[in-house]
């Protein structure tokens, strides 16, 4: 992946995939860390599928055996001397909390640190893809602060009007854009 | 700064045009939007879509989805388009500037670029 951005709108499918109503992307940046969490309330993984979810050759995908979404995070974070983990509740064990959460905490000094890319774009995308669910974006560093959350949107737009209406997606994307450009 | 009062004057402005859309949309364009497509560069054909087909007037007629992985993952970014009555175009190795022009001649102007389509790329 070419951007970080990129594996953001990736591996927060797999949480649309495992059914998530509310799905969070928090980037937290320090001067030297990108610690990058994605976290949801969807149907969790069996502690056997978790055990093996960095596996290239372990995957939900039923086109071909092969997915490659958590192994190129984790690679893009080793690579960095970061790292990755997921925590996760199946619903079957968890059924009041299930969930899971992919953290990966990434150097991004190093020269193998992947841009995090056009960020704006990712979460864009992901909300026109499923209107649906909500999401809880925010970016937090040294020198500014981003948030969107679609529930409050949702409050506002009220029933009439879906959150992938594509005026609606422009504003959240202007929204998004000014609130990086502010802290500049 | 965008405000959440531009938001709400978007809903009203809606409100009169969700009734008319309703059971329209005979064109439906769909993106491979997997780990494979992703980073083949999909995301910014997908933009380029949602954003021409808003732009161009067509969202009565045209939806755009996203949608998993096609399974020709050597052909990403693939876009396939169904309308009804006629048979599946899919383009393949996509690009923004290439879908720019897929809106213009064909969901504008209803004739495919064959060029860019998966017969012409093998």
């Amino acid at each position: 992946m070419k951007e970080l951005s990129l594996n953001v709108l990736d591996v927060a499918k797999n949480s649309v995939k495992a059914g998530a109503k509310n799905v969070g992307i928090k980037i937290t940046e320090t001067e030297e860390t990108l610690t990058l969490s994605i976290s949801d309330d969807g149907c969790g993984m069996t502690p056997e599928f978790l055990k093996n979810v960095t596996d290239p050759f372990c995957t939900t995908r039923t086109t071909r055996a092969v997915g490659l979404g958590i192994p190129l995070l984790k690679l893009q974070a080793e690579q960095t001397g970061g790292s990755l983990s997921i925590e996760s509740r199946h619903e079957s064990l968890f059924p009041e909390d299930h969930g899971t959460t992919t953290t990966a905490v990434f150097y991004k000094n190093h020269i193998d640190m992947t841009p995090l890319g056009d960020i704006c774009g990712s979460v864009v995308t992901l909300i026109q893809g499923s209107p649906d669910i909500d999401f809880l974006f925010i970016h937090r560093s040294p020198d500014f602060d981003v948030k969107l959350d679609t529930k409050e949107l949702r409050e506002v737009l009220g029933e009439d009007v879906p959150l992938d209406n594509a005026e609606v997606l422009m504003w959240i994307t202007e929204n998004l854009k000014e609130q990086y450009n502010q802290s500049l | 700064m965008k405000s959440l009062a531009e938001l709400a004057a978007i809903r009203e402005k809606m409100k009169n045009r969700v009734v008319l859309r309703e059971g329209q949309g005979d064109i439906r364009v769909v993106v491979g939007m997997a780990t494979c497509g992703i980073a083949a560069g999909a995301r910014p054909v997908l933009s380029a879509f949602v954003e021409g087909v808003a732009n161009e007037g067509l969202s009565d007629k045209v939806t755009v989805t996203q949608t998993g992985c096609i399974g020709i993952c050597q052909y990403e970014p693939v876009v396939e388009v169904f309308e009804s009555g006629k048979e599946k175009v899919t383009y393949v190795k996509m690009t923004a500037d290439k879908a720019k022009e897929v809106i213009e001649k064909h969901l504008k102007g209803g004739s495919p670029v064959v060029e860019y389509t998966i017969g012409n790329n093998q």
